[in-house]
């Protein structure tokens, strides 16, 4: 199987530190990222049932191909950059396949790998 | 729990425990922490690699448990801000004339020299008190620069430069210390060492998040992010904000408040709760005093009354205030906005009355009292029994409004722009900015501040890069080094930590190496200490006190555990049943009453109402409805972002990647009215001055409200004036006012007042050729103790002599040691009677 990160996605506040801590670690220049962040919304439903009124605000990771999920870093033990330095404790990672247990209907989850 | 989870399967030896220095191939690699410079509030686990005096690579620590590893996007670009080009190598003399942006290097030993002259100088002819000392918040501001300037430079004069009504945090630090005896902040685990899964801890069910973005903030000790780790065990949000913010699209209840009106608010969730009988009687028959007192005083507050006030739902407002007072255990998370309106200490004490009523205080997720680890920092204001008692008395206290008590430790900051305005009731000789970029950020009315500044014959500024505030008024500048450059101490509650230093930048010094250099040479008696870790030794475990602080160790014992070390106190709950929240060890909370008072004997010793009360904003829609007309739009400021800190950041390429322009925030069909587009600059206006931002459309604001980023400045423009970096050109204190307070000289308005916005056009006249070439916007008198020019008209008819300010600059002396816990001790004192009376009446 193959190594991959969970988010999430319920959780994901925007903050940027993902990002950051990808750009610095693979030393991306100014527009070039590991791992960008999107974001959808703010806006509010006007009629869709038990969703009207709600804001929807809602962010995901997206992991770009530069992204080798830090495997020199895993390596010796260590937490890929963007999962270590996750504000809102949104992002995990292991075995695709363990993580794929985690994705219990109770929060919306997002399970993300890379070619290898 | 998923934090159960990280501690079982994190690999503690791959991030080194139990190490605090080693080598990973040509690295050394430190584990210490980060506060400033470039700055914050708080102080999170690091590990910093350092090749060859350089460094490199920054990630956080998962074996710190304030922190477990996480970083926000500015301590991870550290390596940048750190090495970046425009930082400052060597000190400076200004060669040219203020605000020419010319300077000649000179050694330490020079500008030493030359300081140690000008102070010895005005000491021995003016006073000391003639020289002002100006900081701002974040760095190593706490203590080690108020002893520097009461040890070394002997003023009693250390204040933040045209920063009006003490607005920020020290009021609801002090109304909480008046009402409950102690500070207080919400229990989300941080005061535990092993955090969520510690035994004891229980998550709030609600968190009641009221005048701030803390995601962003990160304000006062405290990570926003918390808050979320709390929702994945099932907290729930009631957001209070003008703004929609994330907390705030997830939250049961969103109060879209009219910024400025929290105290209807506050006093409106109160009636309710008490009228619908959700009170903790329990709590309040036992714990409390006064609580009569509040039931009359919101009689008829209720939510149709506060709801149009604030503009929100009544049934919102029940809503929240049900889910609140029903809650096993809730907390409010309450921010800067509190004192960002001139009704500050009567929304500090709505808040403090809600945790009041629920008992949710010093309970398992609620707010707990909380002191800095170890009784450390006991008290701001470090040092200052050794200023001659002469210079002491010449205290600058007077604020705005208040005739009486001195409230708070610090010197006002409308005393320091009338003084160097006025020359009364002294001229003042020298001003020292330190941790501090009062134009760009702190100074309410930048250009009066710009202009007052201008007018002091000798000012010192200490900073890691030129800022628009020294290019304008400086004439040293002497080069601070960063956080990884020095080694320090800091308690902001728990735990105590530390700095490590791990390299150094050309002749850069930290705050603690100047003071004591500095400080040896103006008054080597009060300078004992042979180094920084001997100073934060010291700190950590002596200042002068006779108890001391119960700190056992010193800093390289602190140094070696990780940084960092936790105090039982801070993570015990009930404390007041326990015998430990008072100093004479009864059960109690450690006010005049030994209660947690509804009605207060601190806020009537102040002069200020004791009980919550709203002030309708001075330049707003219901107190000024001749302004409304021409000015329709209700503006707020100041709410932060993820890049930046106050002035800082602003260098650094990969923050701006993210934040280029400072952003003014309109709903789209304000926007639409206007023909404005996303993107478009737009010039914002009061009568008081105009500047420019970007506009950002975003529905989760009223239409009737705009949102303007603070203490922006370009440092990639021009450093010399006109321009000063751009630091007038987008600066939204160019509209707000100083010498306007609330109650006991406490509170600004700066976060509600009217506005225009209209569509920048080319060749419009900037912000910066205003103010430095054309004498500014007009809209004050100098040399007039008042806010504006209407104002200061109406004042004319009065001489500065009759005026009541004199009267209560001479009245000073005697109260100028008294604050806090000092304050209550006297309202018990001069109480005694009233006290006996209604205790024997229970």
């Amino acid at each position: 199987m193959t190594k991959g990160i969970l988010v999430n996605y319920d959780f994901c506040t925007g903050c940027h530190s993902c990002e950051v801590a990808c750009k610095k670690i693979l030393n991306l220049p100014k527009g070039e990222y590991g791992i960008k962040v999107t974001e959808v919304g703010p806006f509010q439903y006007s009629d869709s049932g038990d969703l009207k009124g709600k804001w929807e605000w809602t962010y995901m990771p997206v992991i770009t191909q530069a992204c080798d999920m830090c495997e020199s870093r895993t390596a010796e033990g260590k937490m890929p950059m963007c999962v270590q330095h996750c504000q809102a404790w949104a992002m995990y990672y292991g075995e695709a396949s363990d993580l794929v247990a985690k994705m219990d209907g109770k929060n919306r989850w997002a399970l993300i790998t890379v070619k290898e | 729990m998923f934090y159960e989870e990280f501690l079982e399967t994190l690999d503690r030896k791959a991030y080194h425990e139990g190490e605090w220095r080693w080598q990973e191939g040509e690295y050394t690699v430190t584990r210490t922490n980060h506060w400033s410079p470039p700055g914050c509030h708080n102080g999170c686990g690091v590990l910093l690699y350092v090749k060859d005096n350089k460094l490199e690579f920054v990630e956080g620590d998962p074996l710190a448990p304030f922190n477990n590893g996480k970083l926000c996007m500015r301590c991870l670009d550290l390596v940048e801000a750190v090495n970046h080009p425009d930082r400052l190598k060597y000190p400076l003399r200004r060669a040219g004339e203020r605000g020419e942006n010319k300077w000649e290097r000179i050694s330490w030993d020079e500008a030493y020299d030359e300081i140690v002259e000008k102070v010895n100088f005005i000491k021995e002819n003016y006073g000391s008190h003639t020289i002002l000392f100006d900081h701002g918040t974040g760095r190593n501001i706490g203590w080690q620069l108020p002893l520097f300037a009461s040890t070394a430079l002997e003023t009693p004069n250390v204040s933040n430069y045209g920063f009006t009504g003490f607005a920020c945090y020290l009021p609801r630090m002090i109304g909480s210390s008046a009402k409950m005896g102690e500070m207080n902040i919400i229990d989300v685990s941080e005061i535990h060492e092993k955090r969520y899964a510690d035994p004891s801890f229980r998550r709030p069910d609600v968190v009641m998040v009221w005048g701030n973005e803390p995601l962003k903030s990160n304000a006062d000790g405290f990570l926003g992010h918390w808050i979320v780790a709390c929702m994945q065990l099932g907290t729930k949000i009631i957001s209070i904000d003008p703004r929609l913010t994330w907390l705030g699209s997830r939250a049961e209840v969103w109060l879209q408040v009219r910024p400025g009106t929290d105290g209807a608010l506050g006093i409106a969730m109160l009636n309710t709760i008490i009228d619908e009988d959700l009170v903790n009687h329990d709590f309040i028959d036992k714990w409390t005093y006064g609580y009569d007192a509040l039931v009359e005083s919101v009689q008829g507050k209720d939510a149709d009354w506060a709801a149009e006030i604030c503009g929100v739902d009544a049934d919102d407002i029940r809503k929240a205030a049900r889910l609140y007072a029903t809650a096993e255990s809730a907390a409010i998370q309450w921010g800067l906005a509190f004192e960002q309106q001139i009704a500050a200490l009567g929304v500090t004490a709505a808040a403090c009355d809600l945790m009041g009523v629920t008992g949710n205080i010093d309970n398992p997720g609620g707010n707990v009292l909380v002191k800095c680890a170890f009784d450390i920092e006991k008290r701001y204001g470090l040092g200052d029994f050794k200023i001659p008692r002469e210079n002491y008395s010449h205290k600058l206290t007077t604020s705005a409004g208040i005739e009486e008590s001195d409230i708070v430790a610090c010197a006002s900051a409308d005393s320091f722009i009338h003084a160097s305005e006025a020359g009364e009731p002294f001229k003042i000789q020298m001003l020292w900015i330190e941790s501090g970029n009062p134009l760009a950020c702190s100074s309410m009315d930048a250009p009066r501040a710009y202009e007052a500044m201008r007018n002091i014959p000798y000012i010192v500024v200490a900073d890691p890069f030129m800022t628009p505030t020294a290019v304008a008024c400086a004439d040293i500048v002497l080069p601070v080094a960063m956080s990884c450059e020095r080694n320090a101490v800091r308690t902001w509650w728990t735990p105590a930590r530390s700095i490590s230093k791990c390299c150094s930048y050309y002749e850069a010094k930290s705050d603690e190496d100047i003071v004591l250099e500095l400080g040896r040479r103006l008054k080597p008696e009060n300078w004992p200490w042979k180094d920084d870790k001997e100073l934060s030794t010291w700190y950590l475990t002596d200042q002068y006190a006779k108890g001391g602080t119960s700190y056992e160790g010193d800093f390289e014992e602190l140094q070696a555990r990780g940084g960092y070390k936790y105090w039982d106190w801070d993570s015990q709950y009930y404390k007041y049943e326990k015998g430990i929240a008072r100093p004479d060890g009864q059960p109690g909370f450690d006010t005049a009453t030994g209660r947690f008072e509804f009605w207060s004997w601190g806020y009537n010793h102040w002069g200020v109402d004791p009980m919550p009360y709203h002030i309708e904003p001075k330049d707003g829609p219901i107190a000024n409805p001749e302004m409304y007309k021409d000015y329709p739009l209700i503006a707020t400021s100041g709410g932060r972002s993820y890049e930046f800190f106050h002035s800082e950041h602003r260098q650094l390429e990969t923050m701006r990647e993210f934040h280029p322009y400072p952003l003014v925030t309109m709903h789209p069909d304000l926007a639409a009215e206007h023909g404005i587009k996303d993107g478009d600059w737009v010039w914002i206006e009061s009568p008081h001055g105009r500047c420019r931002q970007k506009a950002f459309l975003f529905p989760g604001i009223k239409k009737d409200t705009i949102h303007m980023e603070h203490a922006w400045w370009y440092p990639e423009e021009e450093a010399a004036e006109p321009s000063l970096y751009g630091v007038f050109d987008s600066n939204i204190n160019n509209m707000t006012k100083i010498f306007e307070t609330g109650q006991g000289g406490i509170g600004s308005g700066i976060k509600s007042f009217l506005a225009k916005i209209y569509k920048y056009e080319e060749g419009d006249e900037m912000p910066g050729v205003t103010v430095t070439e054309k004498g500014g916007f007009g809209d004050y008198v100098f040399g007039a103790w008042a806010g504006d020019k209407k104002t200061a008209e109406e004042r004319m008819a009065k001489t500065y002599e009759d005026d009541a300010v004199r009267r209560a600059v001479a009245a000073k002396v005697a109260d100028a040691d008294m604050q806090g816990r000092n304050a209550l001790n006297q309202a018990m004192a001069e109480g005694e009677d009233a006290i006996g009376t209604f205790t024997s009446k229970e």
